[in-house]
C-alpha cells in the first residue's frame, strides 16, 4: 500500500494490507503474528512492518512509502482464503470480489500490452 | 471466446471476473473492454494488486475461487478456450516492421495447454469440491509463487512505480520499475508493463513494441526487452505448463 505518513488509522492499515489487527496480533486467515505493543486506533507503520517482516520502501523526493506484502510463509499466499479484492470498473465504480460468494469465480488477469 | 464460455457456465453458478493490469488505468484498457462489451464484472487494476495478493506474474493467468471464498487453484496460465484462431484485435494499417515479425515468430512458439486447462475448468464447474482439479488449502499455498523478502520488496518498488506513473513522474517511476525487475526477475508483467510505457514506435501497436526505438536505441532505460528476454528464457518456458 502507498503511504504519505507512517502513522495511519487502524482501518486503513487493515484495508491496505489485508491483515486484521486483533488482541493476539496481526491476523490473516488462521495465521497470526504477535505484535508488541498491541496497536491502538493509530498504527505506527514502521514498527509494525518490522515485526511482521513487511518491506517498507521510501521514495524520499516524493515523500512516499510503499508497504509491501508479507513473506513469512515463503509463498505468495499465506492462506487459501481469498483476500478481499476491491477494484474499480471502467466507470470508476468499486466492485468487491466478496459480493460473488455463493458462486464459483474465475479471476482472469489480462493486459492491453 | 471467454465470454461464450462464461455464458455457458453462468447458469451453473459460475462467474468470470476479468481484471486489466495497467498503470495507465481505465484509459489503457478502455478500447478493449468497450469492444468486448462484457456481461461479467470487468475491473481495472492500476497497481497490479493481483501480483501482490495472488502471485500473478504473467498474463493471461487465472485464480479459481469456490463458493465459500476459498482459493482452489492459485495463479496459473489461463489459455483461451480451444476454438478457431481468433481475429487479431488490432489490424495494422501498414506493413509490420522487422521487429514485429520477430516478436510474432517468438510468440508463435509459446506452447498452448488450452485443451487440458479447459477440461479441468469444465470438470470443476460441474463437480465443485469433488473435482480432482480443486486443490486443498495446503496445496493452494504450496503451489502459489515463492516469495522471500527481496521479492516482497520488489512488489513495494513496483507499487511506487505505478503510483509515480499515475502522478506523471515517469522518470522517477522508471527507477522503481528497474528495482522491481531486479528483485522479481520471474515476473513478466512487471517487465512488460514498464516496457509498454516506452515509445518504440508510433501507432496502434506502440505498446507491443516493448524494446529500444530503432532510431535511438541508447535511450532505452531497461536491461532487457521483450524480444531479448524471451529468447534468453526460451519461448517454450514463457508459461508454465498446466499441472493438474
Amino acid at each position: 500500500m502507498i503511504l504519505d505518513s507512517l502513522e495511519i488509522d487502524r482501518a486503513a492499515f487493515e484495508a491496505g494490507t489485508g491483515w486484521q489487527l486483533k488482541p493476539e496480533g496481526a491476523c490473516k486467515g488462521d495465521v497470526c503474528i504477535p505484535l508488541r505493543p498491541a496497536p491502538g486506533a493509530r498504527v505506527n507503520v514502521s514498527d509494525v512492518a518490522r515485526q511482521m517482516g513487511l518491506p517498507l520502501v521510501e521514495d524520499k523526493p516524493h515523500g512516499l512509502w510503499a508497504l509491501g506484502p508479507e513473506s513469512i510463509g515463503g509463498r505468495a499466499l499465506t492462506t487459501a482464503e481469498a483476500p478481499e479484492l476491491v477494484l474499480p470498473d471502467l466507470d470508476g465504480n468499486a466492485f468487491r470480489l466478496s459480493s460473488l460468494r455463493g458462486q464459483k469465480v474465475l479471476v482472469y488477469a489480462w493486459a492491453p500490452y | 471466446m471467454w465470454q461464450a464460455l462464461r455464458n455457458e457456465y453462468h447458469p451453473l453458478g459460475f462467474e468470470l471476473v476479468t481484471v486489466g493490469l495497467d498503470a495507465l488505468g481505465a484509459e489503457g484498457c478502455r478500447a478493449f473492454i468497450e469492444a468486448a462489451r462484457p456481461a461479467h464484472p470487468s475491473l481495472i487494476d492500476q497497481h497490479h494488486v493481483l501480483a501482490e495478493l495472488f502471485g500473478v506474474i504473467n498474463i493471461p493467468q487465472s485464480i479459481w475461487i469456490d463458493e465459500r471464498g476459498m482459493i482452489v487453484r492459485p495463479a496459473e496460465t489461463a489459455p483461451a478456450p480451444p476454438g478457431p484462431p481468433r481475429e487479431r484485435a488490432i489490424q495494422p494499417d501498414m506493413p509490420l516492421p522487422p521487429r514485429f515479425m520477430e516478436i510474432m515468430g517468438e510468440a508463435m512458439k509459446i506452447p498452448n495447454d488450452s485443451a487440458s486447462y479447459h477440461e479441468a475448468l469444465r470438470d470443476w464447474v460441474h463437480n465443485g469440491a469433488a473435482s480432482r482439479y480443486a486443490m486443498s488449502p495446503e496445496q493452494v499455498i504450496a503451489r502459489s509463487r515463492p516469495r522471500d523478502e527481496p521479492i516482497a520488496r520488489g512488489h513495494a518498488h513496483f507499487e511506487l512505480a505505478t503510483e509515480l506513473e499515475r502522478r506523471g513522474d515517469h522518470a522517477a517511476a522508471i527507477q522503481h520499475f528497474r528495482q522491481a525487475h531486479r528483485l522479481v526477475p520471474d515476473s513478466w508483467t512487471f517487465r512488460r508493463q514498464a516496457w509498454s510505457l516506452e515509445r518504440g514506435m508510433e501507432g496502434a501497436l506502440a505498446r507491443f513494441w516493448q524494446g529500444p526505438p530503432s532510431d535511438d536505441p541508447e535511450s532505452w532505460p531497461y536491461e532487457g526487452d521483450w524480444l531479448t528476454d524471451i529468447r534468453k528464457t526460451g519461448a517454450e518456458n514463457y508459461n508454465e505448463r498446466f499441472n493438474p
